[in-house]
């Protein structure tokens, strides 16, 4: 469990990492918080030739929050500052929620939310809060700066957009509605385990106390993380009580595509999805102010 | 003064040692001019080796040298069998490197011994190996069948076939008013210890010497055979214990490393360490508990069991290493547990595959059969509709009945007996401690989950086999050292020994040093399992502090010149009226002729064991719409003769309890009809961590000394581990009650137990 050998090379800036992973060809990869790429290099799954620490780039940790209340996330923002920065949970509680989620403090202390994003897990946290949140993700590379929306950046099983030799700049969350009913839950093997599943969902209500707008996703139910547009459209126009959830709940099943492996079957998240889906409707309800 | 320690819970001696990183773990050992080997492990569970070609490995820079079992002597040795070494097990038996043909994915094929394990690990990936890829045996049904054979000399798959037996089973469930019959599997897993396995060999063949760094459990066992094979006296073999982080039965065992480790510093000549890495000790290091049991229960209308009857098959992986039989003879062995049966028989077969080879894992057998005969009886209570509790004080062995014969339950070993006690005794404390007679079993919870309480009694042997050594030195700077044969494997031996040394030459226990395990330390010892320790080397430690204390008291006449009846000892001295030497200056006075104030002694049982039994309870919470299962509290009772710490006792059972619900919930080999194992790293395997724990009582017992040693010790590193299964198993299954679903097969997963639920509509 030792990696082959490679070149690492620590830079300062942005423009020094891509235009240094340029030269360094498509076998360099960048380092962020290390903590999914490590130990596949420890395992010889990954084996690059050249890593570029992004540790050193002060402009990649920025958190920012505009007056219109988006906040803007650095790709290195670590996922325990996710967790415990107050001024991040009042622009956007449910990253805060979702982010404790992941893994155990140690790997969050390390772990950053651009990485988690570009590695791409299909179970983490992360990428499902990116998706369910509207995020858009904002990518620098040789050719220039370009903005991608959340729902457009997964691809498949760690699979992205990114293009070679691009970099996660930050995301962009959207203004967070106050009165905006939020909740995430998932189940997992022990707790830091990636989910088996779980669910991200939120709804914002019209003066009639009809859901005007919801988002729901899903993490451990596809090759990505998934948007659920069913139960989100029978949300949509209709006042919450537990029976709409339930019945938002029933509809899951064909947004998703469960996998087998060791730690459950496609049944089971299937089944599982749709109860959480209901739970997580229930619970941001529940949590209204 | 009294100096009184034992009972007392003192804090660890070597706590601060390794609290505070300054421990010395195999890794830790620095010798100059050392390399480092890397091992090439088989990718298939089955196949013919048909080329292996290392030269590229053996010209990469920084590599010292590369071989494989080409390049040994023709008759490489085989790993020996240690113990329960079954008629038959002989044809199964493992050499340390593969000699024309993989049985399992990490068996060794090659070595690479380079300056360092990065240029190692490079080399492995530039040896070329053609193999030649067989049918795969990845169940015991497919070994049973023998289409294909993993060994063809032995014609068969079939390790050994026995049966044991006691009254007459056949009658006994010809005339029974209930019988049932059920099916129970208990999952693939192991010790997993927090350090892996590690080795480092100097090998002088001129001296003669071998000296193995990293050794442990059996030290004079694996010297005598590592003599043999390497064609050397015992003496030129010396076995160093380091400090360890945890063994639990797998550490310590003779492993095709222990072998290679040496061959490679022949080889090359000077010391090489190798360390396993998490990847190889999941394949490399025994697994253990892989049983299918189909157990028959026969009784009276009235719940008093009339018999059992059996079939134990153990998957034993792909050869028998030094453990043997253990694992299913024991789970044979232990299924009639602490109740009164009277006829019992018991079909048990030890079944090859193209796995990883069974080796025994805390509590082997035990955690299974208990298991299994304790689902059996909750399952009998409800169709009899008798309370669990009351069924079990209905069938538990009172006083009256201990002693009591179990008879030859396993070939080859004697006559069983379990020894005196009071189970019912132990039942009783736990059901008082955990509330049971107020327990409600259809109470509504409030947070929309199903709660159960599962209860389940054991016993645990402890302390068999050979005899365990002590010497306890004095020096003339004032301080005193015990060295004994027993290892320590993280456990508290230190603390332990000098806790009994102290108390009984009356001395701050602070003035002891504890060297333990290693082979240069002592002339013999019997190591360190069975949960031993305590009883046989504490034991033997009182005897050497009981011969010290005559002999200081000898060379206290000799000093005074008077009459060694007439001095007295206290308070580390020898007095004669208000005089006084202490044992300092009587060792000084000692070495002024020529001779150390020390003293030897060795503990034997004579096969005579005590068996710790006790009881556990598990109180649990299950969602039933997603099959999570929250322990939320666990208690359990465990007479051990005697605490010689209460503190460490209570360490012992409570990581036992944790480690069993690792095994009842997340441990799990799991394996893919191709033999490769899926759960190769720690984010796969699953172990128990801090967040998963409930509130654990635990208490011990000490109304019930055991009779055949003079401290009146009983095993204590087993009983927190062995009942948990069967407690969690029996409250999750009266959780789910009304869903009438079987739990019979571990581990619980949410995974498995919607399935169930599933199938009962819910």
């Amino acid at each position: 469990m030792k990696p082959s050998r490679f070149n690492y090379y620590a830079v300062d800036s942005i423009d020094a990492a891509i235009s240094l992973i340029a030269q360094q060809g498509e076998d360099a990869r960048f380092l962020a918080g290390g903590q999914s790429l490590v130990p596949m290099m420890n395992f010889r799954v990954a084996a690059p030739t050249a890593l570029i620490d992004l540790n050193g780039v002060p402009e990649l940790s920025n958190v920012r929050i505009d007056n219109d209340g988006a906040l803007h996330i650095g790709a290195m923002a670590r996922t325990r500052q996710l967790e415990t920065d107050p001024e991040i949970a009042e622009a956007n509680p449910l990253i805060a929620v979702a982010a404790a989620y992941v893994a155990h403090t140690q790997i969050r202390n390390r772990g950053t939310i651009g990485g988690s994003l570009a590695h791409a897990d299909p179970a983490a946290e992360l990428p499902g809060i990116a998706l369910v949140c509207d995020a858009e993700i904002h990518l620098r590379g040789l050719s220039g700066a370009r903005v991608i929306e959340a729902a457009k950046f997964f691809d498949g099983v760690f699979t992205t957009a990114l293009a070679d030799g691009e970099l996660i700049e930050k995301l962009y969350f959207p203004p967070w509605p106050e009165q905006r009913c939020w909740a995430f839950q998932e189940i997992s093997r022990r707790e830091g385990d990636f989910a088996l599943v779980g669910i991200a969902a939120w709804f914002d209500m019209d003066a009639s106390g009809a859901i005007s707008d919801c988002r729901l996703a899903a993490i451990g139910a596809g090759d990505t993380p998934l948007l659920l547009d069913s139960p989100a459209q029978t949300l949509t126009g209709s006042v919450p009580s537990d029976a709409l959830f339930e019945k938002a709940a029933e509809t899951v099943a064909g947004d998703i595509a469960p996998f087998d492996d060791i730690h459950a079957s496609a049944d089971y998240r299937r089944e599982v999805a749709a109860v959480l889906v209901a739970r997580t409707l229930k619970t941001a309800w529940e949590r209204r102010r | 003064m009294t100096r009184t320690y034992i009972g007392k819970p003192v804090t660890r001696l070597e706590d601060r040692r390794l609290l505070t990183g300054a421990g010395n773990y195999i890794d830790d050992v620095k010798l100059p001019g050392i390399s480092t080997m890397a091992i090439l492990r088989s990718p298939y569970a089955h196949a013919r080796i048909q080329s292996i070609d290392l030269e590229s490995a053996r010209a990469m820079e920084g590599v010292i040298d590369a071989f494989c079992a080409a390049d040994l002597d023709a008759q490489l040795p085989v790993i020996p069998l240690r113990l329960a070494p079954f008629d038959g097990f002989e044809r199964f038996l493992q050499r340390p490197i593969a000699v024309d043909k993989v049985r399992y994915v990490g068996e060794p094929v090659a070595v690479v011994i380079a300056e360092d394990r990065y240029v190692a690990e490079d080399a492995l990936e530039l040896i070329e190996v053609e193999f030649d890829q067989l049918p795969t045996i990845s169940t015991i049904e497919q070994a049973a069948a023998g289409n294909t054979l993993i060994h063809e000399a032995a014609g068969e798959n079939m390790g050994t076939r026995y049966t044991v037996a006691r009254g007459n089973a056949r009658a006994a469930f010809d005339d029974a008013a209930y019988t049932r019959r059920e099916r129970f599997v208990t999952n693939r897993h192991g010790a997993v210890p927090m350090e892996t396995r590690g080795l480092i060999a100097e090998f002088d063949p001129e001296a003669p010497l071998l000296r193995l760094h990293g050794a442990t459990k059996v030290n004079f066992f694996n010297r005598r055979h590592l003599a043999a094979a390497f064609d050397l006296p015992e003496t030129s073999v010396e076995l160093i214990e380091t400090d360890v982080g945890g063994g639990f039965g797998a550490r310590g065992e003779l492993y095709p490393e222990d072998y290679l480790v040496p061959i490679a510093s022949r080889r090359t000549g000077g010391p090489v360490k190798w360390i396993e890495d998490r990847r190889e000790n999941l394949t490399a290091t025994n697994h253990s508990r892989d049983i299918v049991c189909e157990l028959e229960i026969a009784a009276t209308a009235e719940g008093e069991i009339l018999g059992m009857r059996a079939t134990v098959q153990g998957d034993m992986g792909a050869y028998i290493r030094t453990n043997g039989g253990v694992v299913p003879s024991k789970a044979a062995q232990f299924l009639p547990g602490p109740y009164r049966v009277p006829s019992f028989s018991c079909d048990v077969q030890f079944l090859v595959t193209n796995k990883t080879p069974v080796g025994t894992f805390r509590g082997p057998g035990r955690f299974e059969a208990n298991f299994c005969r304790e689902r059996m009886l909750d399952m009998m209570a409800d169709d009899l509709g008798i309370d669990p509790a009351e069924l079990r004080q209905r069938n538990l062995l009172t006083p009256r009945d201990l002693p009591y014969r179990i008879g030859e339950l396993v070939p080859g070993d004697p006559d069983a007996t379990l020894d005196r006690g009071n189970y019912p005794a132990a039942l009783e404390h736990l059901l008082n401690e955990c509330g049971y007679a107020d327990w409600d079993p259809g109470a509504e919870t409030g947070d929309g989950r199903v709660r159960g309480m599962g209860i389940a009694c054991f016993i645990e042997s402890s302390a068999a086999g050979p005899p365990e050594s002590a010497r306890i030195t004095v020096f003339s700077n004032g301080g005193v050292e015990i060295r004994t044969g027993a290892s320590s494997v993280g456990q508290g031996t230190e603390t332990g020994l000098a806790q009994i040394c102290a108390e009984f030459l009356d001395i701050d226990m602070n003035r002891i040093d504890v060297l333990h395990g290693s082979t240069t330390l002592v002339g013999i010892g019997g190591g360190t399992f069975h949960s031993r320790n305590t009883v046989m080397a504490g034991n033997a430690t009182r005897t050497a502090a009981e011969a010290l204390k005559d002999r200081a008291t000898e060379l206290a006449a000799l000093r005074w010149n008077c009459d060694a009846r007439d001095l007295a000892y206290d308070d580390g001295a020898v007095h004669q009226d208000s005089d006084r030497l202490t044992l300092q200056e009587l060792a000084a006075f000692a070495e002024t002729r020529g001779e150390m104030l020390s003293a030897d002694a060795l503990f034997d049982n004579e096969k005579k064991m005590s068996y710790s039994y006790g009881a556990h309870a598990a109180q649990i919470a299950i969602d039933i719409a997603t099959g999570v299962v929250e322990v939320e509290r666990y208690w359990l009772t465990e007479e051990i003769g005697r605490a010689l710490n209460p503190a460490m006792v209570q360490g012992q059972a409570i990581g036992g309890v944790i480690q069993g619900l690792g095994g009842t919930f997340l441990d799990h080999f799991v394996y893919d009809e191709d033999g490769q194992l899926l759960t190769g790293s720690l984010a796969d395997y699953l172990l128990p961590t801090t967040s998963e724990l409930p509130d654990i009582t635990a208490i011990a017992l000490e109304n019930s000394p055991s009779e055949f040693n003079p401290m009146g010790f009983k095993g204590a590193g087993e009983g927190g581990i062995v009942a948990v299964a069967g407690a969690v198993g029996n409250a999750v299954a009266q959780a789910l009650k009304p869903y009438s679903v079987s739990i019979n097969e571990l581990p619980l997963t949410p995974d498995r137990l919607r399935k169930l639920l599933r199938g009962a509509g819910a």
